[in-house]
């Protein structure tokens, strides 16, 4: 039962690293945009579990009920507004995929890096 | 026990669906399976009761994120080739860092734990203020708005740069052809009856609920970003029943900028008018004679001017993926 207090970071790590190796491995410029969704997901994750508080809630004041404990609204409020940039970055990765694609005709990046070197 | 025992089953099938997102070679498959992750990421938010970040999650990461994965892939392709060499050391590096970083977990308080120094530094302050100097029960909204205005401020000019960027970097050259306008996909959904009849059932109560989550932030979950989000996603389902050309005469594209910008210059007058009333930029408590009443004008006015530009700046990203011709 302690060690289960532990489970949620095991996730963030695991799911980090997940995201971090379609990143690093994966040769699609889509796939890699995908691992940098999950990897940001991970950080959302993590950032969130530490607000957590317990026997609390969610951070939203209720009259007449004196001595309710709230979780914490720091990290909520952070990650919130991270989320939104996230998809704004999101789309501008897109966007510079979907140029690529037309300049090179792939979004494969070993094919890109071959077309480079032969010009 | 119950909720943790679902918090546990629920991260379970979060880590097979990100194994699943990376081993599929079908793109169409992974950003599906993207969409089944937000969506489980937001349940979690939301047993960690974080009801704000699950209802930003659930409209923006399972909702927005996808349409515009799926515009992206019809311009670019639908399978990833096949690589088959050089996968170990990335396994190797992925590998060491995972055990490293589940290593120093065992330094970091529990889950739940209230003796964390995360809930022992300024938190309680704000929990303690936000209803004597803000007067509106959500701390998440007060603390957005007012106490990290500036930060926010920040957040919105980001959305709108990165709005900016996408129409700089896809409107130049390989337009569609606006004459050939009458083609089978510029007509939508015409042809499929039971998403077009129940699509259009939807679409004015999404846009209904997007008002609410907008005008009811203060007092629940919910706020500027997630309903210019859940706006958006009701206009964008729209545009795909009943096409796009439709959607850009009920909202041309000069009023989706018209958005971004009026948003943002929205938010900004309202620091400024604190400014000439005497107070500093971002300072609500001097727009009316009650300090506590004029936090409340101050948040309701910036949260409209975020849900705004959110809400222009999606759209206007949506509509400059889908203009694009395949090539």
């Amino acid at each position: 039962m302690e060690l289960l207090g532990y489970f949620n970071y095991w996730v963030f790590a695991v799911v980090l690293v997940i995201g971090f190796y379609a990143v690093i491995a994966k040769g699609n410029l889509i796939k890699k945009l995908l691992g940098l969704a999950i990897f940001q997901s991970a950080v959302f994750l993590m950032y969130i579990t530490m607000d957590k508080i317990e026997g609390g809630t969610a951070p939203i004041i209720q009259d007449g009920a004196d001595g309710q404990l709230y979780s914490n609204p720091l990290p909520q409020v952070l990650i919130l507004t991270a989320i939104v940039v996230g998809v704004s970055m999101t789309a501008m990765g897109l966007a510079l995929v979907v140029r690529i694609k037309e300049a090179y005709g792939t979004i494969e990046e070993s094919v890109i890096l071959e077309e480079d070197h032969r010009s | 026990m119950i909720v943790v025992v679902f918090g546990v089953f629920l991260l379970t099938i979060l880590v097979v669906t990100a194994v699943a997102i990376v081993r599929t070679e079908n793109l169409f498959v992974a950003v599906m399976l993207m969409s089944i992750f937000s969506l489980l990421m937001a349940a979690n938010f939301f047993i960690l009761d974080a009801a704000d970040v699950a209802l930003t999650e659930a409209a923006i990461g399972a909702g927005i994120t996808t349409v515009i994965f799926l515009g992206a892939l019809a311009l670019t392709a639908r399978r990833e080739e096949a690589v088959s060499s050089g996968r170990m050391v990335p396994l190797a590096v992925v590998t060491v860092l995972a055990m490293v970083m589940i290593w120093a977990t065992f330094d970091k308080p529990r889950l739940g734990d209230p003796d964390a120094p995360v809930h022992q530094h300024v938190a309680p302050w704000y929990l303690e203020k936000t209803p004597e100097l803000i007067g509106i029960p959500n701390v998440v909204t007060a603390v957005l708005g007012t106490f990290r205005g500036y930060d926010t401020l920040g957040e919105v000019f980001v959305v709108f740069a990165a709005c900016i960027g996408v129409l700089f970097v896809l409107s130049a050259g390989g337009l569609r052809d606006r004459s050939k306008e009458a083609d089978a996909e510029s007509i939508g959904l015409k042809h499929h009856l039971i998403p077009k009849v129940v699509g259009r059932l939807l679409v004015p109560f999404i846009v209904l609920f997007g008002l609410y989550v907008q005008f009811h932030g203060e007092y629940g979950p919910g706020g500027g970003f997630q309903a210019g989000a859940i706006i958006a996603t009701g206009i964008i389902l729209y545009a795909l029943l009943e096409g796009e050309t439709n959607a850009l005469r009920a909202l041309p594209r000069r009023v989706l900028l018209g958005m971004v910008v009026g948003g943002a210059l929205l938010y900004t007058l309202v620091g400024v008018a604190g400014m000439l009333l005497g107070g500093n930029f971002l300072d609500y408590s001097v727009l009316a004679s009650d300090p506590v009443v004029g936090q409340q004008v101050g948040i309701i006015l910036i949260e409209a001017g975020v849900g705004i530009t959110v809400c222009g700046s999606l759209l206007s990203i949506f509509h400059a993926f889908a203009a694009r011709e395949a090539s």
